[in-house]
C-alpha cells in the first residue's frame, strides 16, 4: 500500500508544479500586453491621470513578479482581484456560474459515461458488422461537427419545429430541480452527443486491443462461453483504459462547454470567459483560464491515478 | 397512400433480388430496413417514412459520387498509384471528391460566387429569389457568394495555420530525436506544459491580450498544436533513428541536417501524412469555434464560423440557412477524416483483426 500512496503522490506533486508554470504563463502573458493592462482597459483616449489612477488601483507600479505572487497568494484563496470593467470581486462574478458549469458538466457526464461505455462495448464485440460501420461513420460524423452545429440542430428540431425543450436555457434562482433538468436539457444532450461519440470510439478501441491479446485467445480456446470471456477476462483488465477514456473525456467536456454555453445562453463561466475576452477583462480572464486549467490537469490526474490504482503493472514499474 | 405502397413494394422486391442474387449483407441489411419501417411507420406516419426514402437517396447518391470519383481518378493516375487506389473504400473516396471539391471552390472562389464577399445587395435576411440561391444575411449580403469565399478564408486560414503548427513541431521532433540530450528533455518539458492547458482556452487568453488579428490566430493555432506534432515526430523518428543504417550514416561522417533530410523524414513520411490530416481537423474546428465566438477573422471578410453565429436568429424562425456554414466545416472535416482513416490504415499496423 505504501508505494501505492508515494506513486500517487509524486504524480500529485507533478500536478501542482505544472499547474504552477501554467500560472506563470497565464499571469505574465498579460505583461506582454503592448503598453500596459491599464492603457489596453481605457484605450487610446485614455487621460494621463485616469491611466495613473487605474495604475494605483490595479497595483501596476509594484514590479511584475511581486504583483505575481500576489495574485498567487490570492488565487489559492480563491481572491481573484476585481474586474476591471465593473469593479466588483472575480469570484463574486464568476462563483455561481462556475457552479452552473459543473452542474452542466455533471449533468452530460451522468447520461453520457454509462451510455457510451456499454455502446462502445457492444460496438468492439460486433465490429466489422454493419452495425459497427453505421456506428463508426455516426460517431465520427459526430466528433468532425462544431459543438455550435450540433447545439443548433437540437435547437431547430427540439425547440424549434417540436417545441419540446426551451432554447435557451435562462436559470432563475428557486426553480425546481425537475424545471432545471428540463431548462439545461438542450446544453447537456449537446455536450451528450459530442462525448458519447469520443468515448464510444476509444473504449471501442481499448476493448479490440485488449480482444487481440493472447490469454483471450486462450480462453477462448479452452471452451469459456463468449460473455464469461468479457466478463471474467477482458473486463477487469479493460478498467484501466476505460477510466482513462472517461477522465479525458470529462476534461474534454469541461472545455467543450464554451462554445454551448454560448449558444444557449447558458450563465457559466464560459460564457464569463468569452465576455471578459471581448471585453479585455484580464482579471476574469486570468481566473477562468485558471480555473479551467486547474480542472483539466485534475482530471488527467485523476485518470493516471485511477489507472495506477486498477493496473497492478503500473504499480510496480520495472 | 401511394407512396407508402411503393415505399414497402421497392424494399421488398430489392430485398428478394437481394436474396436472390446471394448478396447476405445487402438483403440482411434491406430486409430490417423494411422491418424497421413498419415501427417508424406506425409511429411517425408518412413523413418518417418520406425522411428515411431522403436520407436512403442521399447516400446512395453520394455512395455513387465515390465510386465514380474513384473510377476518376484510377483512370487518371498511374499504374503504381492506381494500384493504391483502388484498395481505397468508398467513404475515403467520397473524403477525397469533397476536399477536392473544396479546393475548387476556394481556388476559383471569385469566379464561381455571383456576387462579392462584402457587396450588399439586398435587405437584411432577404429570402431566396432568383437572384440569391440562399437568401441575403443580416446585411442583405449574399449568403452562397459568402460560403463560396468562406472556402478560401476559413480553409485557407486553417491551412495555414496547421503548415506552421507542422513545421515547428516536426523541425523540433525529428531534431529531439537525431540531438536527444538535454534538448529533447527540455523540447519534451515544454511540450508536456503546453499540452495540459485546454486548447480553446490558450487560444481566448493569447486574443485577448493580442487582438483578434490573422496573425496572432496563426501563431497561437501554431504554438498549442506544435507539441502534439512534435510528440508524435519524436516518437516516428525515434524509432528510425536506432536503425543500423542511421548508424552508419552517422559513421560515415554525415551532419544532423542529412541524416533528417535523407534518412530520416523519407521512413516517417506515411504517419505523418496522416497526423497532418488529424491535425488539420483539429485546428480547423478551434479555428471555427473562435470565429464562431467572433474572434476569427474579422468581418466583412466572409467566414463560416462568424456566419453562423450572426445568422443564428433565423434559426428560431424554423430557417435552416445559418446551419449551411456550419455544416460546410462538418462535411470538411468529416472527408478529411474519411481519408485519414484509410492512409493510417494501409501505412501501418492499425489494421485492425
Amino acid at each position: 500500500m505504501g508505494d501505492i500512496l508515494s506513486l500517487i503522490a509524486k504524480r500529485l506533486g507533478l500536478g501542482l508544479i505544472t499547474l504552477l508554470v501554467i500560472s506563470i504563463i497565464i499571469f505574465f502573458m498579460v505583461e506582454l500586453l503592448p503598453g500596459d493592462i491599464a492603457q489596453a482597459v481605457l484605450g487610446q483616449g485614455a487621460t494621463e491621470e485616469n491611466l495613473a489612477a487605474l495604475r494605483e488601483q490595479m497595483g501596476l507600479n509594484k514590479p511584475a513578479v511581486v504583483r505575481y505572487l500576489e495574485w498567487l497568494a490570492g488565487a489559492v484563496r480563491l481572491d481573484f482581484g476585481s474586474s476591471v470593467v465593473t469593479g466588483e470581486p472575480v469570484t463574486q462574478a464568476i462563483g455561481d456560474r462556475f457552479i452552473n458549469t459543473l452542474f452542466l458538466a455533471a449533468y452530460a457526464a451522468v447520461i453520457a459515461v454509462p451510455f457510451a461505455i456499454t455502446l462502445g462495448v457492444l460496438v468492439a464485440l460486433l465490429r466489422n458488422t454493419v452495425f459497427d460501420r453505421v456506428a463508426n461513420v455516426t460517431t465520427l460524423t459526430a466528433i468532425s461537427s462544431p459543438e455550435f452545429f450540433l447545439g443548433y440542430i437540437l435547437i431547430l428540431f427540439f425547440s424549434v419545429r417540436w417545441g419540446m425543450f426551451p432554447a435557451i436555457s435562462s436559470l432563475s434562482p428557486g426553480m425546481s430541480f425537475g424545471e432545471l433538468l428540463e431548462r439545461t436539457f438542450l446544453p447537456a444532450l449537446t455536450l451528450v452527443l459530442v462525448v458519447t461519440a469520443h468515448m464510444m470510439r476509444m473504449t471501442r478501441a481499448a476493448i479490440i486491443n485488449l480482444l487481440a491479446s493472447p490469454y483471450i485467445e486462450m480462453a477462448r480456446l479452452k471452451g469459456t462461453p463468449p460473455w464469461r470471456v468479457i466478463v471474467k477476462h477482458a473486463l477487469p483488465n479493460a478498467w484501466a483504459p476505460i477510466i482513462n477514456v472517461v477522465a479525458l473525456n470529462l476534461a474534454y467536456l469541461i472545455t467543450g462547454v464554451v462554445l454551448v454555453e454560448v449558444v444557449f445562453v447558458y450563465p457559466g463561466i464560459g460564457q464569463a470567459l468569452v465576455d471578459a475576452v471581448s471585453k479585455r477583462d484580464f482579471p476574469i480572464v486570468q481566473a477562468c483560464c485558471l480555473i479551467f486549467a486547474a480542472t483539466f490537469i485534475l482530471l488527467n490526474l485523476a485518470a493516471d491515478v485511477g489507472s495506477i490504482l486498477t493496473n497492478p503493472r503500473l504499480r510496480h514499474p520495472k | 397512400m401511394a407512396f407508402v405502397v411503393g415505399y414497402y413494394a421497392l424494399l421488398v422486391i430489392a430485398s428478394c433480388a437481394a436474396a436472390y442474387f446471394n448478396q447476405r449483407k445487402l438483403f440482411l441489411m434491406l430486409f430490417s430496413l423494411t422491418l424497421v419501417s413498419f415501427v417508424l411507420g406506425i409511429v411517425g406516419g408518412v413523413p418518417a417514412l418520406r425522411a428515411v426514402t431522403i436520407f436512403a437517396g442521399l447516400l446512395a447518391f453520394a455512395g455513387a459520387v465515390s465510386y465514380a470519383f474513384r473510377e476518376f481518378l484510377i483512370a487518371m493516375s498511374g499504374e503504381e498509384l492506381a494500384k493504391e487506389l483502388r484498395t481505397a473504400p468508398l467513404t475515403a473516396a467520397f473524403g477525397m471528391f469533397v476536399i477536392f471539391t473544396y479546393a475548387i471552390a476556394g481556388i476559383f472562389a471569385p469566379w464561381i460566387a455571383p456576387y462579392g464577399e462584402a457587396e450588399i445587395i439586398s435587405t437584411a435576411f432577404a429570402p431566396a429569389d432568383e437572384n440569391m440561391l440562399l437568401g441575403a444575411d443580416q446585411l442583405g449580403r449574399d449568403m452562397f457568394s459568402r460560403i463560396i469565399y468562406g472556402a478560401r478564408n476559413t480553409v485557407g486560414l486553417a491551412l495555414t495555420a496547421t503548415v506552421s503548427a507542422f513545421v515547428i513541431g516536426a523541425t523540433a521532433g525529428l531534431l529531439a530525436a537525431t540531438k536527444g540530450g538535454w534538448f529533447d528533455q527540455f523540447m519534451g518539458r515544454v511540450a508536456d506544459v503546453i499540452m495540459s492547458i485546454p486548447s480553446l482556452i490558450f487560444a481566448l487568453l493569447m486574443l485577448s491580450i493580442f487582438g483578434p488579428e490573422i496573425h496572432v490566430i496563426i501563431i497561437a493555432v501554431a504554438i498549442i498544436y506544435a507539441p502534439r506534432v512534435f510528440r508524435l515526430t519524436r516518437a516516428v523518428a525515434g524509432n528510425v533513428v536506432v536503425m543500423d543504417y542511421i548508424e552508419a550514416a552517422r559513421l560515415r561522417g554525415e551532419g544532423t541536417g542529412y541524416l533528417i533530410r535523407r534518412e530520416i523524414l523519407p521512413n516517417s513520411t506515411a504517419p505523418l501524412v496522416a497526423e497532418f490530416g488529424l491535425e488539420f481537423c483539429f485546428v480547423f474546428l478551434l479555428i471555427a469555434g473562435l470565429s464562431f465566438l467572433g474572434l476569427g477573422i474579422q468581418p466583412p471578410t466572409a467566414d463560416w464560423g462568424s456566419m453562423v453565429r450572426e445568422n443564428a436568429t433565423l434559426i428560431s424562425f424554423g430557417d435552416i440557412t445559418p446551419l449551411i456554414p456550419a455544416a460546410a466545416i462538418a462535411l470538411l472535416t468529416v472527408a478529411v477524416n474519411f481519408v485519414v482513416d484509410w492512409m493510417l490504415f494501409r501505412s501501418s499496423g492499425l489494421k485492425e483483426q
